[in-house]
């Protein structure tokens, strides 16, 4: 029996699994996919929200403005790319002023520092792209950007680091109490563990009701996306949203800590919790919609278009605690999950601690560095670099100049990269204007080489999504 | 008599010709802009051919495949014979252009060769 | 690190033909780096026959017309770099490249002739709905890992638009076992070859449906099929008209874009018709002593036309680094377009620096019947040509006596257009 089986290794079940590992005890965490960052967390908005959003009161604000103020030190204690960039949310009818007002006072109220309210003059100096429209927005200088994939990178591989086991391709099936604990049953067979966190995303819900009669419900909530080529960076400077509608935040133009720009999200439920299909009409709303509050827009530089889904509890708050003895719940983690991610794994692993009494791991180490990116280096250092490691002089991913050292360090990390959108997440190795036309035969090969399997077996992300099907000639 | 249109396929001009047949002889050649169409055409609707390109495996070399073709053109009729013909071949590097990788490719009279270097690894 | 005159980014047929030209004009410190580990670029995966008419009077396959450049280069004694990739060029034309061998490095050459090539348009870029599972290639992808690598990246295969690429490939997929079962084009018309229709989709029976897109992907780890609608005269689908098709592949041929990143970092001037840079008669860009040439500059159907303007860019190369680098103030006249002319290269001419003729290539944006090609100096007409057929997936070129532009010294411009024939 471990102490402790995690369920679900988005941004949330990582930052627990992270927040563990500072004691003694046997963490596992189980996760259906191949890899880390493989569901909501690797598709939404990549922002850390101020927290001026959350009603006041309520668990998500009270986490949103802990985790965004949490994040500025863990960004430099995890060597993740973090960035206060600001946000505005950007009124563009009059009539809307006292919403405005409500949402600073909201923020006021729930402790968000630096707030104020912005007038055209003055906001059209800081974003010159600024739509005709807007006549006032509001200003929050706490604002941020951030990776997800290298928050939740950084933050598993830190817990790694620290003791804590990860199991992939393992699809938890059932939950049983147990003497002391809980049965989970997998798809790669039992565990025992003296406690279970549910951190399982949009599927929260499911294993909730396993467990507790106080049924709980999780609606994906689909969000569709445009990202913009490095040609378009420097269009905006801060996030911008519309002042919120009916359905959440609406549709927002950030940049990201890469230096695109990420045009979205929408907000549509829908019943399929594994459908991040895109559709037409979601791509015509976002465009239609990206034009009210940023002009000139060069949508044409898209190079990508993506979904995700956000994990809707229909109560709208996050859910975090101790439903059945040993069985807590980290359910609900929709916006701002990702801004609150550090707090919620205080929150979450402050309630195991609590149940466990466990005792503080003397040899935590609370740092870990990043993948090595060469081009951060200055000319002698990089130099010194190909020296040392000629494979930081070989270029595999063009358009975003990653090298072959980049790529074999992200394969053999803990986690590491398993597949060609696992290099991507970690490398950025297609992530750019090309989308690995040029370099995902290059990356095949290295994944076939450095993990000792066929390059027929390379998948694009885990079992099933294999890329290339056979050899010439071999059914003719 | 019969008239057939087809796209000569000779360069990149892509001219339509269009074919006069009686009693399964050509008797007429038009829209063509050179002496290639005419013999292409004349060809096409008798005895159509093409080249074939393909690959084949090789051992030992700086690359896994090397590309080849029909040293002339061959039956249409017969291409994926020729196909076949490739699947079991494998030459051993280096590979120089030109090189004969089968002779009288599936009954041909026509011989496969090697259109790229392959140095040994 | 050693110096050089002239350093050529780019090992492919651009490349190879720009450095091979500068040397035959009496240049001898040149350097070519590639990218890739072998020189020849692009053609050493397009295996398919149809190359060289042009240069050679015989028709070759692309590994066998790199060949011959590769060869003449060898022969030459032009160095070159492999696995060699440029990150950098600055206005002066510093050059910042990097490899395993020399590390990162600097050249600081009189002349640069770019000779990067072109990328294809990914699926984001061509904003189609649906999942995003394993499956869906760059036909040029796909051509790499059947051609070069052996391994097939699919078996029951759709194909979106017919650029000749997609038809090569419709073929190549065929001959090695796959079932390819439409190719689709958006526009009304192919943006391939007419010989490639013929020789790729209809030897094979594979149907070529023309106005019709994807408009849905299915699959959530590999693709299981793809939903094909018809489109109106915008390119928007017509509801009803879809059509399933169950498919583990799709394959995307649906435009090049030149590969511009390093000349913009350097403030070369850039065609937002093109994206390739905007070049006078010499191929030289908006940077003195940066030349360019073959898909960078524009995306050309024919790679022997490719060689024949490098050749030019490297000749003008070796003079421009023979004359000392400086250039006299000669009269510049624009080259404008009009009625369905989208653009020419090059986009502005100087009567007094070129040679006997000028080679003037561009692009329709339509299919023409029964028009003329005609080009003005000021309001004289100093070239016309009758041409049955103009399309979109056909390049035009044209050669200008320069004599003929020099009898008007009052014309302000050039002008290149489409009338009645």
């Amino acid at each position: 029996m471990v102490d402790i089986v995690i369920i679900g290794a988005g941004v949330s079940g990582c930052a627990i699994a992270r927040e563990l590992s500072r004691y003694r005890a046997k963490v596992l965490v189980l996760e259906r996919d191949e890899d880390v960052c493989c569901g909501t967390t690797k598709a939404n908005s990549a922002i850390v929200h101020a927290g001026y959003d959350a009603a006041h009161g309520s668990l998500m604000a009270r986490l949103n403005v802990e985790g965004s103020r949490l994040m500025p030190a863990l960004a430099k204690e995890l060597d993740f790319s973090y960035e206060q960039n600001g946000s505005l949310v950007v009124m563009l009818d009059e009539a809307d002023r006292p919403t405005l007002n409500a949402l600073y006072q909201n923020g006021v109220a729930n402790g968000v520092e630096g707030l104020r309210i912005v007038e055209r003059d003055e906001l059209v100096k800081m974003e010159p792209n600024i739509s005709d429209e807007a006549i006032a927005a509001l200003y929050a200088p706490t604002g941020a950007i951030v990776c997800p994939f290298g928050l939740t990178y950084a933050l598993a591989e830190n817990a790694a680091k620290n003791g804590v086991e990860f199991r992939f391709d393992t699809e938890v099936t059932g939950l049983s109490p147990i003497e002391g604990g809980w049965r989970v049953a997998t798809s790669a067979g039992d565990f025992e563990a003296r406690v279970v966190v549910n951190a399982a995303g949009v599927f929260a819900d499911a294993l909730h009701n396993m467990v507790s009669e106080d049924k709980m419900t999780i609606i994906p909530r689909r969000g569709d996306y445009f990202l913009l080529d490095h040609s378009a960076a420097g269009h905006v400077h801060s996030t911008i949203f519309q002042l919120p509608g009916k359905y959440g935040k609406g549709v927002l133009v950030a940049p990201t800590v890469h230096g695109n720009i990420l045009v979205g999200p929408t907000a549509i439920d829908i019943e399929d919790k594994e459908s991040t299909a895109t559709t037409q009409s979601g791509l015509d709303e976002v465009r239609t919609k990206s034009s009210l509050a940023v002009k000139n827009l060069p949508l044409r530089q898209t190079i990508t278009s993506f979904c995700g889904l956000r994990a809707h509890e229909v109560r709208h708050e996050f859910f975090i605690g101790e439903v059945k003895p040993g069985f807590v719940d980290c359910a609900g983690i929709e916006s701002p999950g990702l801004s609150s991610a550090p707090a919620i794994g205080k929150m979450a692993a402050g309630i195991v601690q609590g149940i466990l009494n466990l005792a503080e791991d003397p040899a935590f180490d609370p740092t870990r560095k990043g993948i090595l990116d060469p081009k951060t280096l200055d000319p002698e250092a990089h130099a010194a670099l190909i020296k040392q490691n000629p494979a930081y002089g070989t270029v595999i991913c063009r358009c975003e100049t990653v090298t072959e050292g980049e790529i074999i360090d992200a394969i053999h990390r803990v986690p590491g990269a398993r597949s060609v959108d696992g290099v991507k997440r970690r490398t950025r190795a297609g992530m750019g204007r090309c989308q690995g036309g040029f370099c995902s035969p290059r990356v095949m090969e290295i994944l076939a080489r450095e993990l000792g399997i066929d390059q027929s077996e390379v998948t694009k992300a885990g079992a099933g999504s294999g890329l290339i099907v056979g050899v010439n000639k071999d059914s003719i | 008599m019969e008239k057939i249109d087809l796209i000569c396929i000779g360069c990149p001009l892509g001219c339509p010709v269009s074919v006069t047949m009686e009693n399964g002889e050509v008797r007429e050649v038009t829209g063509n802009t050179c002496k290639r169409g005419d013999a292409y055409a004349r060809k096409e609707v008798t005895d159509p051919t093409r080249i074939v390109t393909s690959t084949v495996r090789v051992k030992g070399g700086r690359l896994a495949m090397v590309s080849v073709k029909t040293a002339s053109d061959i039956p249409k009729g017969r291409i994926f014979d020729c196909v076949k013909a490739l699947q079991a071949v494998e030459l051993a590097a280096p590979v120089k252009i030109g090189q004969v990788v089968l002779p009288n490719v599936a009954g041909t009279g026509v011989a496969v060769v090697a259109t790229k270097n392959v140095p040994a690894k | 690190m050693k110096e050089y005159d002239l350093v050529v980014i780019g090992g492919g047929p651009a490349g190879l033909a720009a450095a091979a030209a500068a040397h035959e004009a009496g240049l001898r410190d040149i350097l070519i780096l590639e990218r890739d580990n072998e020189l020849g670029g692009i053609l050493n995966q397009c295996i398919h026959n149809g190359f060289g008419l042009h240069t050679f009077k015989e028709e070759l396959t692309g590994p066998e017309y790199a060949g011959r450049y590769i060869e003449k280069v060898e022969q030459l004694g032009i160095p070159y770099k492999l696995n060699t990739m440029v990150l950098d060029l600055a206005a002066d034309k510093t050059v910042t490249a990097m490899n395993r061998q020399d590390g990162l490095f600097q050249l600081h050459p009189k002349a640069v002739v770019l000779a990067m090539g072109c990328r294809e348009r990914p699926r984001g870029a061509l904003n189609i709905p649906g999942c995003r599972p394993a499956g869906i290639f760059t036909a040029g992808t796909a051509q790499r890992l059947v051609n070069m690598e052996g391994y097939l990246p699919g078996r029951k295969v759709v194909i979106l638009g017919s650029g000749d690429i997609g038809l090569i490939m419709a073929r190549r997929m065929t001959l090695e076992g796959a079932k390819v079962q439409v190719v689709a084009e958006l526009m009304p018309y192919s943006g391939g070859l007419k010989r490639n229709i013929v020789q790729c989709l209809d030897d094979y029976g594979i149907p070529l449906k023309l106005s019709h897109t994807v408009i849905d992907i299915q699959g959530k780890k590999r693709v299981e099929g793809i939903t094909l609608a018809a489109v109106d005269d915008k390119g928007r689908p017509i509801p009803g008209t879809e059509e399933q098709y169950d498919c583990d592949t799709l394959l995307l041929s649906c435009g090049l874009i030149p590969e511009n990143e390093l000349s913009r970092a350097a403030g070369v001037e850039l065609s937002p018709v093109t994206s390739g840079p905007t070049v006078n008669e010499s191929l030289e860009t908006s940077i003195p002593g940066v030349f360019a040439a073959g898909n960078v500059l524009h995306v050309h159907d024919l790679v022997d036309y490719v060689s024949e303007e490098a050749g030019a860019a490297g000749r003008h190369a070796a003079q421009y680094i023979a004359a000392g680098c400086t250039e006299a103030a000669w009269r510049t006249l624009p080259v404008s377009c009009q009625n369905g002319v989208r653009y020419t290269v090059p986009s502005a001419i100087r009567p007094d620096a070129a040679g006997e003729t000028i080679t003037l290539r561009f692009r329709v944006g339509n299919v023409y019947k029964n028009k003329k090609i005609a080009v003005y100096a000021g309001d004289a007409c100093i070239f016309s040509r009758k041409r049955p057929v103009l399309a979109p997936g056909e390049m035009e070129t044209v050669q200008l006596k320069t004599a003929l532009l020099k009898e008007h010294p009052e014309a302000a411009g050039i002008t290149v257009t489409l009338e009645e024939a």
